[in-house]
């Protein structure tokens, strides 16, 4: 599953020792549904091992853009994708590329917490059995675990691995549904706004898990709350009405931002 | 003549109506929003209790009046009647009857024709007390409201009730013609089961009612208990059932998977609908489609290998029915794996899972009971269809489970009971109901069983 290419691995070398490679990069990406164009040209790049969080107000296009990372958009059959996104310099968008392959490289975590209607096991043992990843039953046993330990579910859960994932309260639904993310091994997880449907207590402790997954992980996260950015992320990009305003180092965005509109919208006065 | 009385009282709603609009306008000087009521429901009030309560009385009258009619020309020629038995005098009060309203009648005597005028005179004194009954009503409704209708009476509220009477009253109906219908089954049954036991009906395996009576002079009206067994029936019912869910169930579980999942938008809007034309092609249609082209269809590829297939086989039957209720699987399977929430789909998607993969490993495990519960309503209709096993199925009661030979069904059978000149008093007869008892208690279960699946499954997304 890990391939690395000659180019990404180039890539790696050159970069500065400070500076993270980049891992995936969207270049001139812009998205139609229909007549309606939703994304204009956005050049975003996303670094290894980072957190990078994607705001704006609602309908700016920063779950759109999320969605390019690992083709969902191609289950609406209206939308239409054009410019350049590459995955360790990959073109993703190829026509040679598996799509199958690339989501199970770039994993997804929705907004709602969406448990298939099965036991928590089976849940996490879903992505591993579809691709083939475990030989015998002990080794996929492996893989739950440590999958469930990463989302920083096992202690909760380990007594009723068998009982549904349905009947698990939201947050930990939600960590549930990381793991089952983790659990195929992906390069890169996306989320789009994981924690909207969780109370702050359950939010507090994703936020957690999201920190400490970015040591194997690269993560894009949409969020809708600033100090959640803040918190978790080292990059900050701002959506609005379908244009990239403006990105950069989280710290940054939220001390001194470039552009008035990020401004405003960080202190509230719009979106 | 009533059927003026009621055109009459339509008009005069219609007319109430009208005044009573005018007269809340009026009763505001034109200023219409100073009413309680819209003038509209003021009118509709006063049409209500100006037409309602004369139209009550028509009603009633016409339920009562037959009986009432009967029961006096009964008394006034009692001397007549007391020489004859129950058929003879049923049909007398019959041909009177009819020759009293302009019918034909085979044997007219002066004893009929005195009860027919007879009959007459009292018909015609009847309608003329419900004409003058009916229109006293609506003069008294019409002036009670009309003296109402002012600036704050709240005409509104006196129209809802009255409209939810009115709803109380349809649903009413369906209902108790639902109990009536049961109860009915219900006794004429229990009289079968006086004359054959329930132990004998149940667990029997020989039916042939055509030869119900056997031997003749004293013997003649003994009820042999031991032709009326409907094992035989139940068998070939289930034979043809299950033949049709073979059919039925993969072919329209498919269809319904590629319309919710795999199809765009042009092709389901196009598919769905002409899927289910296939569901308003009359029975009779697919009976005589199963007898002319089927059923010699299967019994020509038979011979060629070697088998013997019935001109009247099950296969024939089973299959075409299996056709006839794929509309009815799809479309119930269709509704169930759109209720799915998409957030699953996405979520399988998100993991790298292919369509299929979605499909067979998260959608069909979540949808599985409403899966379920749709098979059991179309096994329902299989188990209740008529038309097509009339036809294609044949009437010979062979307990077999070979697929191509003749069998029949509880269906059928109840048909060829009823139909003919039969005696309706008669074990041959009364076994129908029996047969229509037990057909109603398997579907009955059935829908249940489906129903309690169906609410089941709703719990777990709300």
């Amino acid at each position: 599953m890990n391939i690395m290419t000659e180019a990404s691995v180039e890539q790696k070398l050159g970069s500065g020792t400070n500076e993270p490679s980049i891992k995936m990069k969207g270049e001139k990406v812009s998205v139609h549904y229909g007549e309606k164009r939703a994304l204009f040209d956005v050049d975003l790049d996303v670094r290894e091992n980072q957190v990078t969080a994607l705001i704006g107000p609602s309908g700016c296009g920063k779950s759109t853009f999320l969605r390019c990372l690992n083709r969902m958009n191609d289950t609406i059959s209206i939308a239409r994708v054009t410019g350049k996104i590459t995955l360790d310099s990959e073109d993703i968008y190829d026509p040679k590329i598996d799509v199958v392959e690339l989501r199970a490289r770039v994993g997804m975590v929705f907004q709602k917490p969406n448990p298939f209607p099965k036991s928590i096991y089976e849940n996490v043992a879903y992505g591993p059995r579809i691709h083939g990843l475990a030989r015998s039953k002990a080794e996929l046993d492996g893989i739950v675990e440590s999958s469930l330990k990463k989302a920083g579910l096992f202690n909760e859960v380990k007594d009723r691995l068998l009982e549904s994932g349905t009947g698990l309260s939201g947050g930990q639904q939600q960590r549930l549904c990381i793991a089952r993310a983790i659990a195929v091994s992906p390069e890169v997880i996306l989320m789009d706004e994981p924690c909207s449907a969780l109370d702050p207590i359950a939010t507090a402790r994703v936020e957690e898990l999201i920190d400490e997954l970015r040591q194997n992980y690269t993560i894009v996260i949409v969020t809708h709350s600033m100090q959640q950015a803040a918190r978790v992320s080292q990059r900050t990009a701002m959506f609005h009405l379908g244009y990239l305003v403006e990105e950069g180092a989280t710290d940054k965005m939220f001390t001194n931002p470039d552009d008035k509109r990020t401004q405003d919208y960080i202190t509230g006065r719009f979106g | 003549m009533v059927g003026y009385l009621v055109v009459l009282l339509l008009i005069l709603a219609a007319a109430a109506y009208w005044i009573g609009r005018t007269r809340a306008v009026a009763s505001v000087n034109g200023d219409v929003a100073r009413l309680h009521s819209l003038p509209g429901q003021h009118g509709t009030f006063l049409a209500l209790f100006a037409a309602g309560p004369a139209l009550f009385a028509i009603v009633l009258w016409s339920m009562v009046t037959p009986g009432i009619e009967s029961s006096i020309i009964a008394d006034r020629f009692s001397a007549e009647l007391s020489g004859m038995g129950v058929p003879q005098a049923e049909a007398f009060m019959r041909d009177a009857r009819a020759m009293a309203f302009g019918g034909l009648v085979g044997f007219a005597d002066p004893t009929k024709e005195a009860a027919a005028a007879v009959y007459k005179s009292i018909h015609a004194t009847s309608a003329w007390i419900i004409w003058a009954v009916a229109l006293m009503l609506s003069a008294s409704g019409f002036y009670w409201a009309y003296s109402r209708i002012a600036q704050a009476y709240r005409a509104r509220h006196v129209v809802e009730r009255v409209l939810r009477a009115f709803l109380i009253v349809c649903s009413a109906v369906a209902i108790l013609t639902t109990i009536g219908i049961v109860l009915s089954l219900i006794f004429e049954s229990l009289r079968f089961f006086q004359q054959v036991p329930l132990y004998k009906f149940l667990f029997g395996t020989h039916w042939s009612p055509q030869s119900a009576f056997t031997g003749a002079g004293a013997e003649a009206g003994a009820v042999n208990q031991d032709i009326f067994g409907m094992v035989p029936l139940f068998a070939g019912t289930l034979l043809i059932t299950f033949i049709a869910m073979l059919v039925a169930a993969p072919i329209g579980l498919m269809a319904a998977i590629y319309l919710s999942d795999y199809a765009s938008k042009s092709v389901r809007a196009l598919a769905k609908p002409v899927l289910e034309i296939l569901a308003g092609i009359p029975t009779v249609v697919y009976g005589f489609f199963a007898a002319l082209t089927v059923a010699p269809y299967f019994r020509s590829m038979g011979e060629s290998l070697g088998l013997n297939v019935a001109s009247e086989s099950a296969l024939a039957a089973g299959v075409v029915m299996g056709i006839m209720i794929i509309p009815f699987v799809s479309s119930l399977s269709d509704d169930v794996i759109n209720a799915v929430p998409q957030s699953l789909r996405d979520g399988s998607a998100g993991l790298g899972a292919t369509k299929s993969e979605t499909i067979r490993k998260v959608i069909l495990p979540a949808a599985l009971p409403g899966i379920v519960s749709a098979m059991l309503l179309a096994v329902s209709r299989a188990i209740g269809e008529t038309m097509i096993v009339v036809m294609a199925a044949g009437l010979a009661a062979n307990l077999t489970a070979n697929p191509l030979e003749a069998v029949t069904t509880v269906t059928v059978q109840i048909v060829t009971l009823l139909v003919g000149d039969q005696e309706f008093d008669s074990a041959k007869t009364l076994a129908a109901f029996a047969l229509g008892l037990v057909l109603f208690c398997i579907t009955l279960t059935l829908n249940i069983v489906a129903l309690r699946v169906v609410q089941k499954y709703r719990e777990q997304y709300d």
